[in-house]
C-alpha cells in the first residue's frame, strides 16, 4: 500500500555547540555565530519516512519547514537522503510565532497538501526544546498523535504500529491513519545523501533563491520542473492573520536574561597524590563521604 | 479549524483556581505531580484561590489521601479502566471538557512523557499559551510595551531558552488557563500539612471521555521501575564530553561504587552516546542537589551547571584550569579524570577505615 507521508523539519541554530563567540558583549546571542542545522530529531523522522516509503512503493515523502526563505536548504538536505519534494512555508507575517501559532500555521499548510496519511516530525527542536508543535498539530488537524516514536513496525491498511520510547520504558501501540508521530532521538540515524540524488537536485531552488542564480542554474531549473521547491505564504495557506505569527501567539515573551552564576572561591589543586589525599581526608573528616 | 475558545479573566471570577494535573501510576500519584501541588499551594496562595488537583485512571478509590497533605481544596476524580495507562485523546479530551466548565486561571503539569504529550493537545484545543520545561514559576504584574494595557498577578513562566544561554520569562496576558510544564525534581515537594482536608468531586465518566477517543490501542507495555536514582543521591560522580569515551565512564563507576554514589552526565556526555539518557543532569535532564558533587571531564555549560548548582561542595576535575564549571566549584583538580579518580579510589579505600 503506497502511503502520502508529510514530514515536518526545522531548520535550527545548533544551540548544541555554543562557543565562547556565541553570547555578545551586551549578553544577547549572536547568531551568526551559530550554524543552521537541520534539527537533529527531524533527521530521526526522516528516516522513519524512508524506511516506509522503501517498504511501501509508490509513497511519497514530502518534506513542510516553516521559516525563513533559507530554510530551503532543510529540503534540499531531505531531498538528496531521498525524500521526494517539499514546501517552504514563509512569511513576514508568521515571524514572531510561539509553538501555538507555528502549529496552527503549519496545520493550516498540512490542510492545503490535503492528502496524506501520516505526519512526522522530531520531538522537538534543539532551539526550544518544547516538544509542543506536534501535538498541537494533532489536536488542530483532529487526528490521533504517537509521541516519543523510536520505531514505526508497520503501516499499512488505515492503521500504524509504533515502538515508543518513555521515561522508564518502552510501550507498542497501534493507531488509526491518518495521525501524527513525533520521533525521539533514540530513533534510527538518518541515511546519508546519496551521491546520485546530490547531483540530481544540487540546482533545486525555491522561489526566492531562484532569483539570483547562475545561468547554468537557470537553464537546468527551466528544464525539470522537479527542481523547483515550492514557497507558500500565509494567504496561501488560508490562515486567519489573528491566529499567526506574533498577534497569534498567547504566550509573550516578558523579559530575557543571560544567565548569570554566583562564582565561588575554589581551591585549586594539582593532580599530585599528597594533594589528592589531603582532600580525601578532610571530605572524610567533614562527614561528606564515607 | 479550531475557533478560538479560550476565555479571559473576566468571566471567570468565581471560577479561577490553579489547577494541578496529577499523574497516576498504578495506585501512586507522581512525585513530579506532588512537587507541583507543593508549588501550587504557594502560588494560589499568593492569588487568593483555590488549589484543585485532577487526576484521571481506572483504580482511583482513596487516591485523594495522597493528594490532600499536599494542601490541595479539591480534587476532580475521573474514573474509568479505560483511562490507564495513559493515552493522548481520552486525557486531553476530559481536561478540556473540565476546564471549559471550571476554567481555571492556571494549569500546571509535570514535564513528562504524559504532560508533554498531554499539555500542548489541551492548548491547542482550548488556544491557551503553554510553556514547557519551566525551572521557576512566580506571580507577578506585567505590561504590554506595545498596547501599554496592564495585567495583574500572572504567572511568570521561567525558562531556559536557546540550550540554556539564557532565561526568558513568558507570560500569557489574555488566554487561560495559564499552563506550564516543570521537570521532575525542579520544585521541591513538601507536605503542607498531613491533617489538611478538602472536597473529593467525583466525576462521572461517560461525561467526560467518549468511546470514539479510545484511537490508539496499547499492545505492548514494558515499564521498568528506574534502577537509577540520581536525584535522591547524596553524592554524584558526574561525567561529560571531556571522559572521552563509553570505556572511560567505567571508571566513574568505579569511583561511584567505592563511595556509595550514583553516575550522572551532562548532555553533552549523553548525546556523544557515552551513557544513558536517564543519568542525565541539567536543564534538559534532572535537577539534582547532593551534598557533594564530582564533575569529571565536564566543561560546564549553563544547562548543566543550572542543574547541579545546589549541590554543596562541587569538586571539578578537568584538564583545562579555565573550564567554566570551575567558577562555581569548591575544589578544582586540574589533570586528566583517568589519573584523577584513580587516586580518589585509591586514597578513599587507604582512609576510610
Amino acid at each position: 500500500m503506497s502511503l502520502n507521508i508529510i514530514v515536518l523539519a526545522k531548520q535550527v541554530p545548533d544551540t548544541r555547540n555554543v562557543g565562547k563567540d556565541a553570547m555578545k558583549e551586551d549578553g544577547t546571542i549572536n547568531r551568526a555565530a551559530l550554524p543552521a542545522i537541520f534539527n537533529p530529531e527531524d533527521l530521526n523522522a526522516l528516516e522513519q519516512a524512508l524506511r516506509l516509503k522503501d517498504a511501501n512503493p509508490g509513497s511519497t515523502v514530502t518534506i513542510l519547514t516553516m521559516g525563513l526563505p533559507r530554510a530551503a536548504e532543510v529540503i534540499r538536505e531531505a531531498i538528496y537522503r531521498g525524500a521526494d519534494s517539499g514546501i517552504v512555508l514563509t512569511d513576514r507575517a508568521l515571524g514572531g510565532a510561539d509553538t501555538l501559532a507555528t502549529s496552527y500555521s503549519l496545520a493550516q499548510a498540512v490542510k492545503k497538501i490535503g492528502n496524506y496519511d501520516i505526519i512526522l516530525g522530531g520531538r522537538q527542536a534543539i532551539d526550544g526544546d518544547t516538544a509542543q508543535v506536534g501535538p498541537q498539530i494533532a489536536e488542530k488537524l483532529g487526528l490521533p498523535q504517537v509521541t516519543y516514536a523510536e520505531e514505526i513496525i508497520e503501516a499499512g491498511n488505515g492503521s500504524i504500529v509504533i515502538r515508543r520510547r518513555l521515561e522508564h520504558g518502552v510501550e507498542t501501540v497501534k493507531a488509526p491513519l491518518p495521525c501524527v508521530v513525533t520521533v525521539n532521538g533514540s530513533a534510527a540515524e538518518c541515511r546519508p545523501r546519496n551521491a546520485r540524488r546530490v547531483m540530481k537536485y544540487k540546482y533545486a531552488a525555491s522561489t526566492s533563491e531562484q532569483a539570483g542564480v547562475s545561468e547554468v542554474a537557470e537553464k537546468r531549473l527551466a528544464a525539470s520542473p522537479e527542481l523547483n521547491i515550492a514557497e507558500w505564504g500565509a494567504a496561501y495557506v488560508e490562515a486567519d492573520p489573528e491566529q499567526i505569527g506574533l498577534a497569534g501567539s498567547p504566550t509573550k515573551v516578558k523579559a530575557i536574561e543571560n544567565v548569570v552564576f554566583t562564582a565561588k572561591e575554589s581551591r585549586r589543586l594539582d593532580n599530585d597524590d599528597a594533594q589528592i589525599e589531603e582532600l580525601v581526608k578532610e571530605l572524610i573528616a567533614n562527614h561528606t563521604i564515607g | 479549524m479550531q475557533p478560538i475558545q479560550s476565555y479571559t479573566t473576566e468571566a471567570m471570577a468565581e471560577k479561577n483556581n490553579l489547577i494541578v494535573y496529577c499523574e497516576y501510576d498504578e495506585g501512586r500519584i507522581a512525585d513530579v505531580s506532588l512537587e507541583l501541588l507543593t508549588k501550587g499551594r504557594v502560588l494560589a496562595d499568593r492569588l487568593g484561590v483555590k488549589l484543585e488537583a485532577v487526576v484521571l485512571g481506572d483504580k482511583l478509590e482513596g487516591i485523594e489521601k495522597q493528594i490532600f497533605p499536599y494542601g490541595a481544596d479539591t480534587v476532580y476524580k475521573i474514573e474509568d479502566k479505560r483511562l490507564f495507562p495513559y493515552t493522548s485523546n481520552p486525557h486531553a479530551g476530559a481536561l478540556i471538557k473540565l476546564f471549559r466548565e471550571i476554567e481555571p486561571q492556571i494549569c500546571l503539569m509535570g514535564a513528562t512523557c504524559i504532560g508533554r504529550d498531554l499539555g500542548p493537545r489541551v492548548s491547542s484545543c482550548l488556544h491557551s499559551g503553554l510553556t514547557a520545561d519551566c525551572t521557576a514559576l512566580e506571580i507577578g504584574d506585567h505590561k504590554d510595551a506595545k498596547t501599554g494595557k496592564e495585567y495583574k498577578d500572572l504567572l511568570y513562566q521561567i525558562r531556559p531558552a536557546f540550550g540554556g544561554n539564557i532565561v526568558a520569562t513568558i507570560v500569557n496576558p489574555e488566554c487561560r488557563p495559564q499552563m506550564a510544564t516543570v521537570r521532575e525534581g525542579v520544585m521541591k515537594k513538601e507536605v503542607y500539612n498531613a491533617d489538611h482536608k478538602g472536597q473529593v468531586v467525583d466525576l462521572k465518566a461517560s461525561d467526560y471521555v467518549e468511546d470514539a477517543d479510545f484511537v490508539v490501542e496499547i499492545i505492548d507495555r514494558h515499564i521498568e521501575k528506574s534502577k537509577v536514582n540520581i536525584k535522591n543521591s547524596p553524592i554524584i560522580v558526574a561525567g561529560g564530553y571531556g571522559v572521552g569515551s563509553k570505556e572511560n565512564f567505567q571508571l566513574l563507576f568505579d569511583l561511584a561504587d567505592t563511595l556509595g554514589a550514583e553516575v550522572g552526565a551532562s548532555r553533552a556526555a549523553v548525546d556523544a552516546g557515552y551513557i544513558e539518557h536517564e543519568r542525565q543532569i541539567g536543564q534538559t535532564g534532572v535537577t539534582v542537589r547532593p551534598k557533594l558533587y564530582i564533575a569529571c571531564g565536564i566543561s560546564g555549560q549553563i544547562q548543566h551547571i543550572a542543574g547541579m548548582q545546589e549541590s554543596s561542595i562541587i569538586i571539578s576535575i578537568n584538564n583545562d584550569p579555565n573550564a567554566p564549571i570551575n567558577a562555581i566549584a569548591d575544589y578544582v583538580i586540574t589533570g586528566n579524570m583517568e589519573d584523577v579518580v584513580p587516586k580518589l579510589i585509591k586514597y578513599y579505600k587507604k582512609n576510610s577505615k
